[in-house]
């Protein structure tokens, strides 16, 4: 699967799509999923939950392990996708797809990389 | 551990070949997952039709000579009294004060020589162990980095193997096993004594043969569904079936009546090593292990602390999300008056407290 040129990415593999200025949903990258495999469980913020950039938000576990992700920006959860929460495998059929969190009052990103940078540093994972 | 201790069955080119993810795993580079399928769907394959394990990291040790069955009985806590040639039996191997040193299979071949089976991170243990503590005319040696084993398992596994092989090559009996029979042109043991719940078999095979058995099998199975799978779906099928994992459910700190395995434990034989720290710790144990099931959102792990009224009475032991079932299960370690099926308790996930509950083990059972 590419990596859809109209998103943002972080280095700890989360995808950003930036609604406007300040309002942005956040997912786990196809990189990151296939790497965890099949997922059976997601965890999510609450709305209104404040959240900060670098830091962990939710975490997502397979069969084999729990992993954190991390927000790549700083804000406020405005919305939840609670399908996940009954079926996170949908992360794993698209990732893309499949956003965990509605971000609204962005003050701070993490350093994002574009679409053709993070091909370059999975490469460089690899 | 350094990169360059590291073993490689004889299989590893295979598993590369097979897209196998390949991680350390008590000493040797084994694949947790293949590529193609990934955990959950190897899971399901053995369920459902037939998965193939490589399982040559195991230990094997022989017991030789005409005390070996005396030195069997005098290691282990379960009686090996009354064997048939070509059968199998389960023991948890204890150590003075009660703990369990490793648990292990013994196939006997004959009256004087015998086959033990071991954990492969205990292998060096073991052996160290049996060899302090033999007694007359018996010969303890390891064979481990000679033999391959492959774990076919699966409700079509025999039909599978039976591609390859006569109809009464196959032991007819779970916990039984046959010698030297001829597989695709190898000379193997087979043997009936799985770790995932399911019907199955496993194929002893000199070392370097195992990649010819593994190839043949993989094309007579090509039909059936059968496919290759890792550590991941061994650990997630033995958790579901209930099976308990040294260094997990028991250690050389938790007695086999602690680790629910009281069954394999016969006081009416003569002494064994373990028996009167065993005898005076009494029964039921104090402390023994509960089967979780999670009624909250969340997924238990090893090591988590158990709660029950507020009072910590325990600690997980292992824990996953159970594929067939579709529901995550754990399995504690737990003192309490109120443990019988249905008792409420909590786990505490990295800080979330989680409710369970007591049910009984296992958590799957074929043809339930």
């Amino acid at each position: 699967m590419s990596n859809p040129k109209d998103l943002l990415y972080s280095e700890s593999h989360e995808w950003v799509k930036m609604l406007d200025d300040t309002t942005a949903l956040v997912g786990l990258t196809d990189y990151a999923q296939s790497e965890l495999g099949g997922l059976v469980f997601v965890n999510l913020p609450e709305v209104g939950d404040e959240i900060t950039a670098g830091e962990t938000f939710a975490d997502v576990e397979s069969v084999k392990a729990v992993s954190d992700v991390y927000s790549p920006v700083t804000g406020v959860v405005a919305e939840i996708n609670e399908e996940l929460l009954d079926a996170p495998e949908k992360i794993n059929e698209a990732p893309y797809d499949a956003w965990f969190v509605k971000v609204s009052d962005i003050s701070a990103k993490e350093e994002l990389l574009d679409a053709d940078a993070y091909d370059e540093f999975i490469k460089g994972l690899e | 551990m350094a990169e360059e201790t590291l073993k490689r069955t004889s299989l590893y080119d295979t598993h590369v070949k097979y897209g196998g993810k390949i991680v350390p795993f008590a000493g040797w580079e084994l694949p947790v997952e293949y590529s193609g399928s990934g955990v959950i769907a190897e899971h399901m394959a053995v369920r459902t039709k037939a998965g193939m394990f490589d399982v040559s990291h195991m230990g094997e040790i022989l017991c030789k000579g005409p005390d070996a069955l005396k030195n069997l009985n005098m290691l282990l806590t379960n009686d090996y009294n009354g064997m048939h040639d070509g059968q199998a039996r389960y023991s948890p191997m204890c150590n003075e004060k009660g703990g369990v040193v490793d648990d292990l299979i013994v196939y006997k071949k004959d009256d004087q020589n015998y086959l033990m089976v071991v954990n492969a991170a205990n292998k060096d243990k073991d052996f160290a162990w049996v060899k302090a503590h033999q007694s007359g005319d018996v010969e303890f040696e390891d064979i481990s980095d000679t033999i391959g084993q492959i774990a076919l398992q699966g409700p079509l596994a025999k039909k599978i193997l039976l591609k390859l092989v006569k109809a009464d090559a196959i032991p007819e009996a779970y916990y039984a096993c046959k010698f030297d029979q001829d597989v695709a042109g190898v000379k193997c043991m087979i043997s009936t004594t799985g770790y995932t719940g399911e019907d199955g078999v496993e194929i002893y095979t000199p070392m370097e043969d195992a990649p010819k058995v593994y190839e043949a099998l993989m094309a007579a199975g090509k039909d059936e569904g059968l496919i290759p799978c890792g550590l991941g779906a061994r650990d997630t099928l033995r958790l579901e079936a209930g099976m308990p994992l040294y260094g997990h459910e028991m250690d050389d700190t938790v007695t086999p009546r602690e680790a629910g395995l009281g069954i394999f434990v016969k006081m009416d034989k003569d002494d064994f090593i373990g028996k009167a720290a065993i005898e005076a710790m009494g029964k039921p144990p104090k402390r023994r292990k509960a089967g979780l099931k999670v009624t909250g959102r969340g997924i238990v792990r090893e090591h988590q602390d158990v709660y029950q009224d507020g009072k910590k009475i325990g600690v997980t032991t292992s824990g996953t999300h159970c594929p067939f079932l579709g529901h995550p299960y754990a399995v504690a370690l737990i003192e309490s008056d109120d443990r019988d099926p249905g008792a409420k308790v909590e786990v505490d996930v990295r800080g979330r407290r989680v409710e369970a509950e007591i049910v009984k083990m296992p958590f799957y059972k074929r043809g339930e």
